[in-house]
């Protein structure tokens, strides 16, 4: 086993590069958890983006087009979802699971002829001399653009939600529908632009994957994304820095397991892949373990349906 | 003196039934106005048109003299009419500041916001901290959150749908201080309430509204309280008559239990020790919030104690669940009527056999007896007046009282030992909660004990043996209720800790 090849600054910058994908989607759930739905679509919205942002990109040539593709593509199939739950109310949690199923097959069909086929280069920042710094230039300069963009989303999202009435509103929505209702907001307008933010920012998150980390398109190359996406908003009780904590931590160790293999280190790779999960499974266990404070923070009318009645 | 608000022909039917029939009546500036009505009168649907919740079908309305139709409540809110609401109007997560944001149509910045909240409630003695988090708020700190919440915008118009239901009596005494002050500053009052000795000292004027028509205006104070719930009725109450009888055995007895509440802003219950006897009827009052939801769970075993806390006929219950209990004859009728004492979706006959499968033997090898079952639904139907087309109607259709009727009479037709209750008549009209209390006082005649939770604390005078009171958990000795008066009571209730302005 040779572990010198593992230099810890690779290591950090790579796990940036793997948390990113969750890490916007995560953001884009945990802002309509807030308002109160519970879209258990995310897997399928950001495989919709992959594809969407990975096609565009070819096509044009430009992955910043790609990526706005991308964010598109995923509101479109979230706007479908939206539709279904807030007007037709639908159950959320069979909606969102239909929408998984139906996001995973349709990505397939659109990718059809996109497999093998390699995207554009997505660019990274380079300022000169400061970018050549040694480990400070490598850990903070020089990642691409979608690292810095996903970590100002992050930022825009807590401003948004503890600083801006707009986000007391909809923390509102989340809270008491009835209340909100009362009090003369539109319940449903709110949490239809809520789960549009949040296909977004899921499409956003897969193009990263087959745009930028892969960088390639195969068939459900998510992988279960989406899932954990899920359970992060969970294990950062919807506190948006939090997602950060806990996208990197669930980066940084499918990195090592990925960098373990490579170093062949003498551990069945089945048990290495299966690591992140099983993490994400004892630390939603341990999260969730004070009832207390797990029911403070989660939206009281999370999942919930809204019927304004008279 | 023109009228502040004067409304004409208002009409507003929703599908099979009329909630407002040409209903017109005038306020005058500065004028306290009671609207009087049974449930289902149709108060709520009028004062939902004036904040602007729900158009009306016909009819104007008028405010300074010129036409007024707010679209919705922030139209409303611009014009000066406010409202606090009887219920679901808070946000139990976010802080007070933030709460009063949310009811403000051009909310300033948290600073100054805050500034504001200190001024106007220091001004009216209502003392209220700006960074609290409200789930953790009393409920009269609540209330008066929302009354401040109404009075930063400088309100013409208050509107106030059942303040008083969840107040102690000295906390009711700084609400109408603080009415009484905004009603000299000119502001009109429209107040909603089922108490009516409330409305008589703070009313001028009264507008009765029955089946949506306006039946009747008086003015309170030349009224008894009997007769304005006549009014509202239109027929003759019944009134349930106390019989004192001597108690037997103790059936049963809550020894030393202590429970820590699941609820984040539950409160734990301490200590609580107390017997109840054959034919007794004890009522437990205190202000909401303060233990009572987490005593019915520990005694209906929904949430288990250590075993020998709880103690049914000398055996230790307190390891048994809800239908082990049932089956012994210990019943309970939650407060909750939709969702927890009934499946708001399933029918009539369904929710009887929920409760009633074990002592009316409504199963037979795991099958569902459904003829008895409906027989049983049928016989609560008809002897306690619940209106419903029939047995397989939803529990979600049948209104409060009527639901709450049937939820009362499905557990007395089960001929319980212990009968625990809490809030029987909540949101209850005149002459129902009449005929649920008169069910109640017939089974304590027929030797089964009472326990009855409630914060009207008329109604506990009336039917209860015995009173204690439920304060942060902590349950006061019980004392004979004859003799006692409101304001004891109140003191009992922790009322020590209402500011004196």
């Amino acid at each position: 086993m040779d572990f010198s090849a593992l230099s810890p600054v690779a290591l950090i910058v790579s796990l940036m590069v793997a948390a990113t994908p969750i890490l916007l989607a995560a953001i884009g759930e945990l802002v309509v958890e807030k308002s109160g739905v519970l879209n258990l679509g995310v897997e399928g919205m950001m495989i919709i983006g992959a594809i969407c942002g990975f096609i565009v990109a070819v096509e044009t040539g430009s992955p910043w087009l790609g990526f706005l593709a991308a964010m598109a593509g995923g509101a479109a199939i979230s706007f479908i979802f939206a539709i279904l739950t807030q007007y037709m109310l639908t159950n959320q949690v069979a909606t969102g699971l239909a929408l998984t199923l139906f996001g995973l097959g349709f990505a397939a069909l659109l990718g059809h002829s996109y497999a093998g086929i390699k995207p554009p280069k997505f660019g990274k920042l380079d300022i000169p001399f400061i970018s050549d710094i040694p480990v400070i230039g490598e850990l903070v300069f020089s990642h691409d653009y979608m690292i810095y963009i996903s970590l100002a989303i992050i930022a825009g999202v807590w401003y948004f939600l503890t600083r801006t009435r707009g986000g007391l509103v909809l923390r509102a929505a989340g809270e008491n529908h009835d209340a909100a209702h009362a009090l003369g907001y539109k319940v449903i307008r709110i949490r239809i632009m809520a789960i549009l933010f949040g296909g977004a920012m899921a499409g956003l998150g897969g193009a990263y994957l087959s745009l930028v980390r892969v960088p390639q398109w195969t068939e459900g190359m998510t992988a279960g994304a989406g899932w954990i996406a899920l359970a992060l908003v969970v294990f950062a009780s919807w506190k948006p820095w939090r997602i950060i904590l806990g996208a990197y931590l669930f980066g940084g160790i499918t990195v090592l397991q990925l960098n373990l293999q490579a170093a062949g280190a003498n551990i069945p790779v089945a048990y290495l892949s299966m690591t992140p999960y099983l993490v994400t499974i004892i630390v939603l266990v341990i999260m969730s373990a004070d009832k207390k404070r797990a029911s403070l923070n989660a939206p009281a009318c999370l999942g919930r349906i809204f019927h304004a009645s008279n | 003196m023109t009228a502040l608000l004067s409304l004409s022909g208002l009409t507003k039917a929703y599908p099979g039934v009329i909630a407002n029939d040409d209903v017109s009546f005038d306020i005058e500036p500065g004028e306290i106005h009671a609207l009087l009505g049974e449930n289902g009168a149709g108060k709520s649907t009028l004062v939902k048109m004036i904040y602007g919740l729900v158009r009306p079908d016909s009819g104007t309305m008028m405010l300074h003299g010129e036409a007024f139709a707010p679209p919705e409540p922030r139209a409303a809110r611009a014009s000066g009419v406010a409202m606090v609401f009887q219920h679901f109007s808070l946000f139990d997560a976010l802080t007070v500041a933030e709460n009063i944001a949310l009811g403000m149509e051009n909310s300033p910045d948290t600073a100054d916001l805050t500034e504001q909240i200190i001024e106007v409630s220091g001004k009216y003695g209502l003392t209220i901290d700006p960074y609290r988090m409200v789930g953790d708020l009393s409920a009269g700190e609540r209330q008066r959150v929302e009354i401040v919440r109404c009075l930063l915008q400088n309100p013409k118009m208050l509107i106030m749908d059942e303040p008083t239901s969840v107040l102690t009596p000295q906390e009711v005494e700084v609400l109408f201080k603080t009415l009484r002050q905004l009603s000299d500053e000119g502001t009109s009052i429209l107040y909603i309430s089922h108490k009516l000795d409330e409305i008589k000292v703070l009313c001028e004027h009264a507008t009765i509204l029955r089946r949506g028509k306006v039946v009747g205006t008086c003015i309170p104070k030349d009224e008894t309280a009997k007769s304005m719930a006549e009014m509202m009725v239109g027929s003759k109450l019944r009134t349930p008559k106390k019989h004192y009888t001597r108690h037997g055995a103790a059936l049963l007895g809550l020894h030393n239990l202590w429970l820590k509440s699941k609820d984040p802003f539950g409160t734990s219950l301490k200590e609580i020790t107390f017997n109840l006897h054959e034919g007794e009827v004890l009522g437990v009052g205190g202000v909401a919030g303060n233990g009572q939801d987490e005593l019915m769970l520990a005694i209906s075993g929904e949430e288990l104690t250590p075993a020998h806390a709880i103690q049914f006929k000398g055996e230790d219950i307190g390891q048994l669940g809800p239908n082990p209990r049932r089956m012994r004859g210990l019943l309970t009728a939650p407060e909750e009527r939709l969702g927890h004492a009934a499946a708001p979706d399933m029918s009539l006959s369904e929710n009887a056999f929920l409760t009633g499968a074990i002592r009316q033997n409504l199963t037979h090898n795991g099958m569902i007896k459904t003829a008895a079952t409906r027989a049983f639904a049928r016989e609560i139907i008809e002897q306690f007046d619940v209106r419903t087309p029939g047995t397989e109607n939803d529990a979600r259709s049948l209104s409060g009282g009527n639901l709450q009727k049937f939820v009362i009479g499905r557990e007395i037709l089960q001929k319980p030992d212990v009968f625990v209750v809490n809030q029987p008549t909540w949101g209850v009209d005149a002459a129902a909660a009449a005929d649920i209390r008169h069910a109640i006082l017939e089974l304590a005649k027929n030797g089964a004990a009472v326990l009855v939770i409630s914060q009207d604390l008329d109604e506990l005078m009336e039917i209860s043996d015995n009173i204690a009171i439920l304060s942060e958990g902590t349950l006061s000795a019980p004392r004979p209720a004859k003799g006692i008066t409101v304001e004891q009571i109140g003191l009992m209730m922790g009322g020590t800790e209402v500011e004196h302005v």
